[in-house]
């Protein structure tokens, strides 16, 4: 009797082969960011020279932040972020709720017009989304990077799968005390779906302040681009490679996604494990 | 109308549809604005001409197309996203599910190894791209001195034909890998415990336990990662900007850069609509594959 368990524990314990190999893996995945964070906190002679008694410095960070506007492109992305967000969340639970909780002709069609959008990704439709922007008045505005991700798919697939998870009886119980359908998606819907919307906010937050192929292309001055933009104008000016620098700015601009990251690593890898699953 | 409960007056039901019909509205005028409207007039803007100056677009059928067959560059661009696309996809899924049966397991450093598995995930594509431009970078970079150290001949590894799509490639592997292995360890984390007991008593190895209850379990995950793996093959060209520019010769260029400098670079709006066809054929062809023909395949408990 004694001996399954032991066995048991056999079975699940990884051999020292296995634990050689995941963290050899894991050293050469985090390599070139340990190797970045080198580059910047030291000075321009010792980005390639390692050695123990290498002073630490914060000159690159601050020669990086007074070489570009980068206060400028990261105020633009936090707006943009956010105002993205808040968009995909109002539009994408009314969206889910109508699809969840409704029946009416053409419900079917209509979601797998919603759902098209998954495949054929805005990010690939530059060319006319371009000239719509143009034909708007709108090109190198931030509505005009936000407008095409403003209804996501993604967002009203994941919320419909939550909403009609709960249980109808809760519909039936708000309605005999008088709620109308907006107060019941507000008062019962919402709440019960916080973690789902955790969790799709945190994918799309760090989607966009990533994003950068769209961005490019409708925007043209420092007022309307973000971080991104701004990093890949600021690095490929070319006037004279400074290798600490352009690390020091690659850092900056990743920081607040990867701070959060390592400050809410469990919430990050449960949200977009949650986000995957449905 | 068999589904109105007895009693509900009918016009009860047309006034639900009308207030579903109200909260879908904003989002399906986004959704047709940006999406479907795009990718329709893409391709009637693909049957004229570009429009220059004073000069409107006229109807010039099939020729944006028969450019397109005559274009070497675009056949190169073919060419090179089946090569990425042959590479990252088995590549990026396989490496996912290996670091998830690790981290799904009491290994020493769990925490650490996920952490690092998963970072490149969350940083911006154009940022990393940095880094490791630094790192092929010849003569000073990182992988030039391990070269060098181990007494190989230096290669220049972005700025080489032979070498620019596998170098480009390895970043986007290394990028997706951890993605994707959230995926794997959630399904992990579902599959019943006492399958694991039930194969430890029957005293299975692990590799059969693997291939016999884990893998086929694991299938609809697999799925949805190799849909997302295909997309992704299609749609990620941001490093491609900072590491190669699509070059030498455009030998690193993937279809959506070359979309991108048609289309931005030289102003050929008419010949970038024929090539955001293909694009959106192409995911459309293997989504509508997927779904039909993989997903009957594929065992769902």
């Amino acid at each position: 009797m004694s001996a399954t368990p032991v066995r048991q524990l056999a079975f699940n314990e990884p051999t020292w082969l296995d634990t050689l190999a995941a963290w050899a893996l894991a050293l050469l995945w985090i390599l070139p960011l340990v190797y970045a964070v080198w580059t910047a906190f030291h000075p321009a002679e010792y980005s390639t020279r390692f050695s123990i008694a290498a002073p630490l410095t914060l000159d690159n960070f601050r020669r990086a932040w007074a070489a570009a506007p980068f206060a400028q492109y990261f105020l633009n992305t936090t707006l943009l972020v956010a105002m993205i967000l808040a968009v995909q969340l109002v539009l994408g639970t009314l969206a889910a709720y109508a699809f969840a909780r409704y029946e009416f002709r053409g419900r079917n069609i209509a979601f797998a017009l919603v759902m098209l959008q998954l495949m054929v990704t805005p990010d690939i439709l530059l060319v006319e989304n371009y000239k719509t922007m143009a034909t708007l008045g709108l090109v190198d505005t931030l509505v005009a990077i936000g407008l095409p991700y403003f209804a996501s798919a993604f967002a009203i697939f994941l919320l419909r799968q939550t909403f009609m998870g709960i249980p109808k009886e809760l519909d039936d119980a708000a309605r005999v005390e008088g709620a109308g359908a907006m107060q019941l998606l507000w008062r019962v819907y919402v709440p019960l779906a916080r973690p789902v919307y955790t969790a799709f906010a945190l994918v799309s937050v760090s989607f966009h302040w990533n994003n950068f192929l769209w961005p490019l292309i409708i925007t043209n001055s420092v007022n309307a681009r973000p971080l991104t933009v701004g990093l890949q104008v600021f690095s490929s000016l070319d006037q004279g490679v400074d290798w600490s620098i352009i690390t020091a700015a690659t850092l900056m601009t990743s920081a607040p996604l990867l701070i959060a990251f390592l400050l809410f690593q469990r919430q990050f890898v449960q949200s977009f494990m949650r986000a995957g699953i449905k | 109308m068999s589904s109105t409960p007895v009693g509900t007056p009918a016009s009860h039901s047309a006034t639900r549809a009308m207030h579903a019909w109200l909260m879908l509205l904003p989002a399906l005028l986004l959704l047709v604005a940006f999406t479907h409207y795009p990718a329709v007039s893409s391709l009637i803007d693909s049957f004229f001409s570009t429009p220059k100056g004073s000069r409107p677009a006229v109807w010039v059928g099939l020729e944006n197309y028969q450019t397109m067959v005559d274009d070497p560059v675009f056949w190169k661009a073919v060419r090179n996203n089946l090569w990425f696309a042959g590479a990252t996809i088995p590549l990026s899924i396989g490496l996912a599910l290996v670091m998830a049966l690790w981290v799904n397991e009491r290994i020493a450093g769990r925490a650490f190894l996920r952490m690092a598995y998963f970072t490149p995930t969350v940083l911006p594509m154009i940022a990393v791209a940095n880094i490791w431009l630094f790192f092929y970078t010849p003569q000073y970079g990182l992988l030039e001195q391990i070269t060098g150290a181990l007494g190989l001949p230096s290669h220049n590894w972005l700025g080489s034909p032979s070498t620019a799509l596998g170098a480009v490639t390895l970043v986007v592997i290394w990028k997706e890998a951890g993605f994707f292995m959230i995926f794997y360890l959630a399904a992990l984390q579902m599959l019943n415990p006492s399958l694991r007991e039930a194969a430890a008593i029957e005293g299975a190895s692990r590799g059969y336990f693997f291939r016999r209850v884990q893998w086929p379990l694991l299938m609809p995950t697999t799925l949805f990662v190799l849909i997302n793996a295909f997309i992704n093959a299609f749609r990620m060209v941001d490093h491609l900007f900072v590491l190669t520019s699509g070059g030498p010769d455009n030998a690193s260029t993937l279809l959506l850069y070359y979309l991108y400098e048609v289309g931005f670079r030289f102003w050929d709006t008419a010949y970038a609509s024929a090539i955001t066809v293909v694009l959106v054929v192409v995911l459309l062809g293997s989504t509508l594959f997927q779904f039909f023909v993989l997903d009957k395949r594929v065992h769902y408990k």
